[in-house]
């Protein structure tokens, strides 16, 4: 029997595998599936304080291996989230919740993150600075190391469960900017969110999302998400997410030796609701061929 | 929703750049006309969601027209190919509404869900009216079938070469009395459909789609009733949540 455990700053997880926000919903439409407590965890959709209807419509287009997205944080709010998502959350799910909260200023973030910490079951807050589709927040704070740093230290200074950051590919030294949340205090970091792209509609001679651009994720971004892991790996001590076009038990098994500790699974879902259960179902043969009896000493095993 | 793998029986042009494709398989996740399947094709990540225009226990039929890549792939396919599909998408029409005599309004690729919902209205007892609207006679299909099924059929064409000249509202010009309206097509007929009736009525709508079954939040309008997905709480809406 091998052993799939890992620990994400104290958070034992039966597997590494963990559906990325805004791929899974609030697990429902999947736990009619299959019993979603076969996950490692889970993370769940970017939460505002503020109810948001997200962008105007179109908000998807289809690239070669992957698709884009500027769905821009669509979510009912924090207060919604609490009150009725999480209990129906729990209804069906017992494994560890990782919160992804997302904001348009830092004292929001503050807000959210200590209106989530309340919570029992959330046992990780993934912190989304990362948001390549909203306006004057998201990913402004992610660019620099000054807005990072500045989000990570108001969060952790209101909460006291494991908090991640959540980085963007749209910067030019992701490492630094890894650097800067884990000296503010950052437990982990979570990377990639999705690449910005375009693509017009020929006979319109328009882009097809409305927003104009959007975030790219599916296959196509995985040799850049395990660069910048690679990357983050080499210059942080904490643990890290991997994520960004995960498809497979190899995809993970790449990423953890390329630093990931736990490996998120997004654009996968989409196209197949049963990816995340067929990769953790897979992982235990694929160790065996690769001769792993153990995943948690894999990671970073490539450096 | 499931998901499963079906066969392709037959694919074949119907009509000007529109396909009639039937699939057998699982049909056992269908459970309203106007919903939807999402099919995977080999080479493109998303897949492509078309409607249901006919079910029956072990196949259904498609049609779908050719405006892409994976529309022209699809029409490529031939009897024997085995494609991945999630069925019984989407929420579909509801019966209970409808009176003894609904329009059933369909334009273009609005036409085929039409098809399976005129069935079910026709054995219980209903009379529905069909009216189906194209831009030229060689974009019609399954004109003989509708009436084969012994519904009053009219079919509008923009340019008049079959049928009323006009659009699907001028065809409703012709068809008195009514008691509601089914209605699939493209957003300006939606619309013009809406302002034109004078009874309550069901409306589907299209949309990009991520994953097709409620996940991804890429296809969310705006209703009356606050935010739904179009391919989980609709494709179907009805005429009172609306907003344009």
């Amino acid at each position: 029997m091998v052993n799939t455990e890992v620990t994400l700053s104290g958070v034992k997880l039966s597997n590494p595998v963990i559906p990325a926000s805004g791929t899974f919903g609030y697990g429902y439409e999947f736990s009619e599936l299959y019993d979603i407590n076969i996950l490692g965890a889970l993370s769940f959709k970017g939460t505002t304080k503020e109810p948001r209807f997200g962008n105007p419509t179109p908000r998807i287009a289809e690239a070669e291996g992957g698709l884009l997205n500027a769905v821009g944080l669509q979510n009912p709010g924090i207060d919604k989230v609490i009150s009725e998502e999480l209990p129906r959350l729990r209804k069906v799910f017992r494994k560890p919740i990782v919160a992804n909260i997302s904001g348009f200023s830092v004292d929001e973030y503050a807000y959210c993150c200590e209106r989530i910490d309340k919570e029992e079951q959330v046992e990780i807050i993934e912190v989304n600075i990362s948001c390549p589709n909203v306006h004057n927040g998201g990913m402004s704070f992610g660019t620099t190391t000054e807005g990072a740093s500045e989000v990570a230290r108001a969060v952790k200074s209101v909460t006291k469960k494991p908090v991640y950051m959540k980085l963007s590919p749209n910067v030019t030294d992701i490492a630094a900017i890894a650097e800067a949340c884990v000296n503010a205090g950052a437990d982990g970091i979570s990377l990639i969110n999705t690449l910005m792209g375009m693509r017009l509609d020929l006979r319109r001679r328009k882009p097809i999302i409305a927003n104009v651009t959007g975030g790219l994720s599916g296959p196509c971004v995985f040799p850049v998400a395990l660069r910048m892991v690679w990357q983050v790996y080499e210059r942080v001590k904490v643990p890290i997410m991997g994520l960004g076009g995960v498809s497979s038990a190899e995809d993970v098994i790449e990423m953890m030796l390329a630093g990931a500790t736990a490996v998120q699974v997004g654009a996968a879902n989409l196209k197949d609701p049963y990816a995340s259960m067929n990769i953790i179902n897979r992982l235990p043969q694929v160790m065996e061929k690769l001769g792993i009896d153990n995943l948690s000493e894999i990671i970073g095993g490539a450096h | 929703m499931k998901k499963g793998i079906f066969t392709v029986v037959s694919n074949r042009e119907i009509a000007k750049n529109t396909y009639e494709m039937v699939l057998s398989g699982d049909t056992s996740a269908i459970t309203a006309p106007g919903q939807f399947v999402n099919i995977e094709l080999q080479g493109f990540y998303l897949r492509r969601p078309i409607s249901v225009c006919d079910v029956e226990r072990s196949s259904l039929t498609i049609i779908y027209k050719v405006v892409g890549k994976g529309t022209e792939y699809m029409s490529r396919l031939s009897a024997g190919a085995e494609l991945d599909l999630l069925s019984g998408l989407g929420n579909g029409y509801s019966l209970g509404e409808s009176g003894e005599r609904p329009l059933l309004i369909g334009g273009g690729a609005g036409v085929p869900p039409m098809y399976e919902l005129c069935k079910v209205l026709l054995k219980e007892g209903k009379k529905p009216v069909v009216i189906m609207g194209f831009n030229t006679e060689d974009e019609i299909f399954y004109r003989e079938r509708f009436e084969a099924l012994g519904a009053e059929t009219v079919v509008a064409t923009a340019d008049g070469s079959v049928g009323v000249k006009g659009f699907v509202t001028d065809g409703m010009d012709t068809v008195g009395e009514y008691s509601y309206v089914y209605v699939c097509g493209p957003e300006p007929m939606l619309k013009a459909v809406y302002d034109k009736s004078v009874t309550s009525g069901q409306f589907s709508f299209e949309e990009r789609m991520g994953c097709g079954f409620g996940a991804c939040m890429g296809c969310t309008c705006k209703t009356k009733y606050g935010s739904k997905r179009i391919c989980k709480d609709g494709p179907v809406l009805f005429k009172e949540e609306i907003i344009w």
